[in-house]
């Protein structure tokens, strides 16, 4: 999830919190949307205002940015960023090549087909380089699911789901081993990786939260008890 | 201002049942006379038990009697008997427009546009902060949903340009500003500005505000339309980005509302409704299941236990239409999304009653299941609307489905990627361990394709709140190590700390209600 790196453009933020509604803004968000390409940060609420002012005014949509914002919304999951700029896209426009493309890897990142992701993303990779990070993005996106899933994930899965192998992801594991707290252990058939213990892989970890009361349940009887 | 009808009687279109020279806007029933002058001196005098009798009541038996199919008087005509006060005849258009939105048909472009323009100059009033009366919650809340409606149906209305006659198209061209996407949302957002109704909540959450505690309305001597109008206009907002699709933003609209809590969106039950039904609706768009079930299932209950008492009101049939909706919507979130313990009991029996069948389908994943899974939400999904003006153009068409198709074909879209997971919900059920190798065999897919739908699970289960944390849905989970699945079992544990809340609350009552009691 890309959303620790807000960007310090607090101009277009300001715009977009206090008057979104505003044709005029429309260049700066447009602006604002290479910026973020650029300097690699990110931000949904400005992304989603764009595209809710080319709904208003579709002759002033450019296909372009459009292509960047869902680069960028892709580069943000799990969270489902990249169907709610779907859905302020008429369908007409998602039928232009580009945002098919974008649409079939989308598809494949929600289920998991990281093979078939990364052939794909290789294909179309002049769509794709256009926006800085995007790889790593992904590749965090392929690790965050396999924590959620995995105790152990063998060498292989692993590979083919951050589409690196051989030496370089040698230098993956050890860097990782080293700042991530993953443990590289042999398995029955190859290396196994540990990945570091959370309460999705290891439901013991899980608070039972179905016994725990919310607090502002509580406060609901503060009058009885006073 | 002048009253429509003046223009209409050269070239009205197919008039009503009524005889063809039946409305004259400058007669005055004397009932309407009375009303009139009683509605006025009500508001001036802030008797708001009695502005809510005559709004509620009087105005909807006149309608029904004498102005079935026909407009109230114009405001030109009524305005004798209120001695001209310019409010007062914005408000009594108000209530003209709303009329004739619900009674008259066709209705013109023209009408729509004039409705604009009096929404605009009545909203302009309040914002300019010099209006001094105390109106009753059910009059501002109605005016701020009539208001959304007004442009939902415009949207519609100048989307169907097929059947078009050269003077409606005319008039569509002449009323372009009418109904402007912008407009509409600028008024809104103004009223939460101007009322500065957030920073209120917040002062009134440490205890430096009344406005929950009065219902909304001002002991004070003010006025309570500007506040309350800017409460109503974030559920207002959240309406409209709903039906534009942008569901995050209308979530953030409603951020300030805690739904936790009693407030002033409850008051009034089409408030309370409407809020909880678009708040849900917004996160099952953005797939969070879990907490619109947990919505639904609150106010479905509320409804069943308190909708005899809303029998005779006007908005009986509006709740009872909500009422069906979001049992739809319950099926559609308890199919992709199964739940053991959040649906009370009287809510589930009611939404088997319903929806068993279309349950059972819509959990198949087969082709019978998406027709199910279409039909629901297209019969429970809000009218979404094209914001952007029509072309005028030839060749003309009706493209006031395309926003509707659009939501749909990705709402099905997500079904079809959850497809492959009811499968291994089934299998998973049944083993405490098992290896990949065997589980792929079953399934008869390869180990490959078995990891990515093992994976998917965990991702579809698993949604994004909206503090950007990782928030786990499923009702059941699984963990694997290398090659070996392990499937974790959730016991259901009782929770006894909700229902201590509960008692302790239901006996603090019957304690207020013995301590009334007494003895001679």
């Amino acid at each position: 999830m890309a959303t620790e790196q807000a960007a310090e453009n607090y101009t277009v933020e300001d715009l977009v919190a206090l008057n979104p509604y505003n044709p005029d803004i429309l260049n700066d968000l447009e602006k604002f949307v290479n910026e973020q390409v650029s300097s690699q940060t990110y931000n949904l609420d400005a992304n989603l205002s764009l595209l809710r002012l080319y709904q208003f005014e579709p002759e002033r949509m450019s296909i372009q940015i459009v292509a960047r914002i869902l680069i960028k919304a892709l580069m943000a999951m799990p969270a489902p960023d990249f169907s709610l700029c779907l859905f302020l896209i008429p369908e007409h426009v998602q039928m232009e090549e580009q945002f098919k493309t974008l649409i079939v890897l989308s598809h494949y990142l929600e289920t998991a087909r990281f093979r078939q992701f990364w052939d794909e993303a290789a294909k179309n990779r002049h769509i794709l380089e256009v926006v800085p990070g995007f790889e790593q993005a992904i590749q965090t996106y392929a690790i965050h699911l396999l924590s959620l899933t995995y105790q152990k994930v063998p060498r292989p899965v692993l590979a083919e789901a951050i589409n690196i192998e051989g030496l370089a992801l040698d230098k993956f594991l050890e860097y990782h081993a080293a700042n991530s707290g993953w443990v590289i252990e042999k398995g029955g058939q190859s290396q196994v990786i540990v990945l570091p213990r959370n309460e999705f892989n290891h439901p013991e970890l899980k608070k039972n939260t179905a016994d725990s009361v919310p607090f502002e349940h509580v406060t609901r009887i503060f009058p009885v008890l006073s | 201002m002048a009253a429509p009808y003046d223009r209409e009687d050269g070239l009205a279109p197919a008039p009503p049942q009524h005889a063809p020279d039946a409305y004259d806007p400058n007669y005055v029933p004397d009932s309407v006379k009375t009303f009139v002058v009683h509605l006025y001196r009500h508001i001036r005098d802030k008797n708001v038990y009695e502005i809510h009798q005559m709004y509620e009541g009087g105005f909807q038996r006149l309608s029904d009697r004498l102005f079935r199919d026909a407009p109230w008087p114009s405001a030109e005509a009524v305005a004798p008997y209120c001695d001209g006060d310019h409010v007062f005849l914005l408000l009594y258009r108000e209530l003209w427009y709303r009329h004739a939105h619900a009674r008259l048909s066709p209705l013109t472009a023209a009408h729509r546009a004039e409705s604009w323009t009096n929404y605009c100059d009545l909203f302009t009033v309040v914002l300019h902060g010099v209006v001094n009366m105390q109106l009753p919650n059910q009059w501002l809340w109605d005016m701020v949903d009539e208001f959304v409606y007004q442009f939902q149906s415009f949207c519609q209305y100048r989307a169907k340009l097929k059947n078009k006659t050269e003077d409606e198209l005319n008039q569509l061209q002449q009323f372009d500003k009418a109904w402007n996407v912008y407009g509409v949302l600028n008024y809104l957002q103004a009223l939460v500005e101007k009322s500065m109704i957030t920073q209120i909540l917040e002062r009134e959450k440490e205890g430096l505000e009344q406005f929950t505690a009065t219902d909304g309305y001002d002991y004070e001597g003010g006025s309570n339309v500007l506040k309350v109008l800017g409460y109503y206009s974030m559920i207002g907002l959240l309406r409209i980005h709903c039906l534009l699709g942008d569901y995050h933003t209308g979530l953030k609209c409603l951020a300030p509302i805690d739904l936790n809590q009693q407030g002033v969106y409850t008051i009034v039950i089409g408030s309370h409704i409407s809020t909880i039904y678009h708040y849900g609706f917004a996160n099952l768009m953005m797939r969070r299941y879990v907490e619109a079930t947990r919505e639904f299932n609150k106010i479905l209950l509320y409804i069943l236990k308190y909708k005899q008492y809303h029998q005779k009101s006007p908005q009986y049939d509006q709740i009872l239409k909500k009422n069906e909706q979001m049992y739809a919507l319950l099926a559609i979130c308890l199919s992709l999304c199964p739940q053991n313990k959040l649906i009370d009991e009287n809510v589930s029996t009611q939404l088997k009653e319903k929806y068993n069948d279309k349950m059972t389908k819509m959990q198949r994943y087969d082709d019978e299941a998406y027709a199910a899974y279409d039909e629901l939400f297209s019969y429970a999904c809000p009218k979404f609307i094209t914001p952007s003006p029509p072309v005028l153009d030839q060749p003309l068409t009706n493209y006031n489905q395309d926003a509707y198709r659009l939501q749909l074909k990705l709402f099905l879209y997500e079904v079809k990627q959850q497809q492959l997971l009811s499968g291994i919900r089934s299998y998973l059920k049944l083993y405490s361990t098992i290896t990949i190798g065997k589980l792929a065999q079953y399934m008869e897919v390869d180990e490959a394709t078995l990891r990515s739908i093992l994976m998917t699970y965990k991702h579809k289960m698993h949604s994004v709140d909206s503090d950007g944390k990782i928030v786990s849905s499923a009702d059941f989970d699984f963990y694997i190590v290398e090659d070996i699945i392990h499937i974790v079992e959730s016991k259901p544990t009782k929770s006894h700390g909700d229902y201590f809340l509960r008692q302790i609350l239901k006996f603090e009552e019957m304690i207020g209600e013995l301590e009334k009691v007494q003895f001679d």
